[in-house]
């Protein structure tokens, strides 16, 4: 054949070898068809592991018991025993080296996220006994007149 | 002069060059082969979210986002509660301010640039709550449509993104049918739930699970036949969200009402 047609081709294969060359360079090894197959397992499999060693920042009442048992077993006696710790202490991830102390959230939008009263009797919140955030003692804490460990109105009342 | 005989003869050799697929040079791989068995899967996670417990306190949106790292002051979230208010009128307004992190404590729904729309107890016909989050479906569109295999599944039926890999093209986030990608703007990569699979995969629950007060959230594995969520699947009237797109979601719904897109 002609040297017109060589000379092109030459330089064409040239490129798609430099190309190859240079994904195997850039693509890591575990890059390829994984579990999942072509269509949805195609991916870096170390990614996987990445994900998995994000730290843990809630650690669940299980940590909190550790040095904590009395405040569980008070907690779970009460009302409030659905909520979890580090719903208001905030996530105890470093506790108690760092931070030696959480914050403990005592706003009043904390508490109103489930005490504000709407409407809603079809839903669950309709069952929670509901205030007017903005006539409910809007000078003051829950937590001044309210114990959130065991919460109990009446008897809070008396005192 | 090239002959007839010649150019026909030519021309379909090329032609055959061409069609010949890249992929048809690559060494056989065993292992290609192995991806599509079926066999040996012991673990396929799951949601289970009971709309009929939840009172929209938030409590899951905040914890995700502590969590997960995800801006707490963006406007994105990798789960959200929203609120549903459907009138006697048949009007259907829906809302999630901040996607709900601090819960809903007005009355008033958010209609964007409608401004804030006040309903009287009286004209309430139903109200209620619907978390949501990551699908994790089982024919994932937002992975079809990734152009550098960046998002994948793994082999426990979770769809996580590489980082690294990502290219922000942001073809999956138009992908998915349920709203819930979106672009990290720290990462600069496309963000998604990813059911906390380093929690599920040491044994935990998600941090949403673990926030929710009242049980309205549980994750479980549809393939071990004693796990609670499995029995509910399997026993309760459950149902998911929109079924017609042929996504097979892994997120399962008690008390899911019609006006629930």
């Amino acid at each position: 054949m002609k040297n017109h047609i060589w000379r092109p081709l030459l330089a064409a294969l040239t490129l798609v070898g430099l190309i190859l060359l240079l994904r195997l360079a850039f693509v890591p090894d575990d890059f390829g068809v994984h579990e999942r197959g072509y269509m949805y397992g195609w991916h870096r499999k170390g990614n996987e592991a990445e994900w998995q060693a994000h730290p843990i920042k809630y650690k669940t009442d299980v940590y909190c018991k550790e040095c904590h048992p009395r405040k569980i077993e008070e907690l779970a006696k009460s009302l409030h025993a659905g909520i979890m710790c580090e719903n208001c202490h905030g996530p105890a991830l470093g506790h108690p080296e760092d931070p030696p102390t959480l914050t403990i959230d005592r706003s009043r939008s904390l508490c109103a996220r489930c005490h504000s009263y709407l409407p809603y009797r079809s839903s669950a919140r309709g069952q929670i006994r509901g205030i007017n955030v903005k006539t409910h003692h809007p000078e003051a804490d829950c937590v001044l007149c309210h114990y959130p460990h065991n919460p109990q109105p009446y008897r809070q009342r008396r005192q | 002069m090239i002959s007839r005989r010649a150019f026909c003869r030519n021309t379909l050799l090329i032609l055959g060059g061409i069609a010949l697929p890249l992929t048809a040079l690559e060494l056989f791989d065993p292992k290609r082969i192995e991806a599509y068995r079926e066999d040996g899967a012991k673990v396929r996670w799951v949601f289970l979210v009971d709309t009929t417990r939840c009172t929209g306190c938030g409590f899951c949106v905040k914890a995700c986002k502590i969590e997960n790292d995800t801006p707490y002051d963006a406007e994105v979230s990798r789960t959200w509660v929203e609120r549903y208010v459907i009138t006697k009128a048949g009007e259907t307004l829906i809302d999630s301010p901040h996607a709900a992190r601090d819960g809903f404590l007005s009355p008033g729904i958010d209609q964007a640039e409608r401004g804030i729309r006040g309903v009287d107890e009286e004209e309430i016909a139903k109200a209620f709550f619907v978390p949501k989050l990551c699908n994790q479906c089982d024919n994932p569109p937002c992975v079809q449509v990734c152009p550098v295999g960046a998002t994948y599944q793994t082999a426990d039926g979770v769809v996580l993104v590489d980082r690294k890999w990502c290219i922000g093209c942001g073809y999956c986030i138009m992908g998915c049918p349920y709203g819930v990608r979106f672009f990290h703007p720290v990462h600069r990569a496309a963000e998604k739930c990813n059911f906390c699979y380093h929690r599920i995969s040491r044994g935990m629950k998600t941090a949403c699970v673990d926030a929710c007060p009242f049980g309205a959230r549980k994750v479980g594995n549809i393939l071990n036949q004693d796990d609670p969520v499995t029995k509910t699947i399997m026993t309760e009237r459950v149902n998911v969200l929109k079924e017609e797109y042929g996504t097979k979601p892994q997120v399962f719904y008690l008390g899911l009402s019609r006006e629930v897109k």
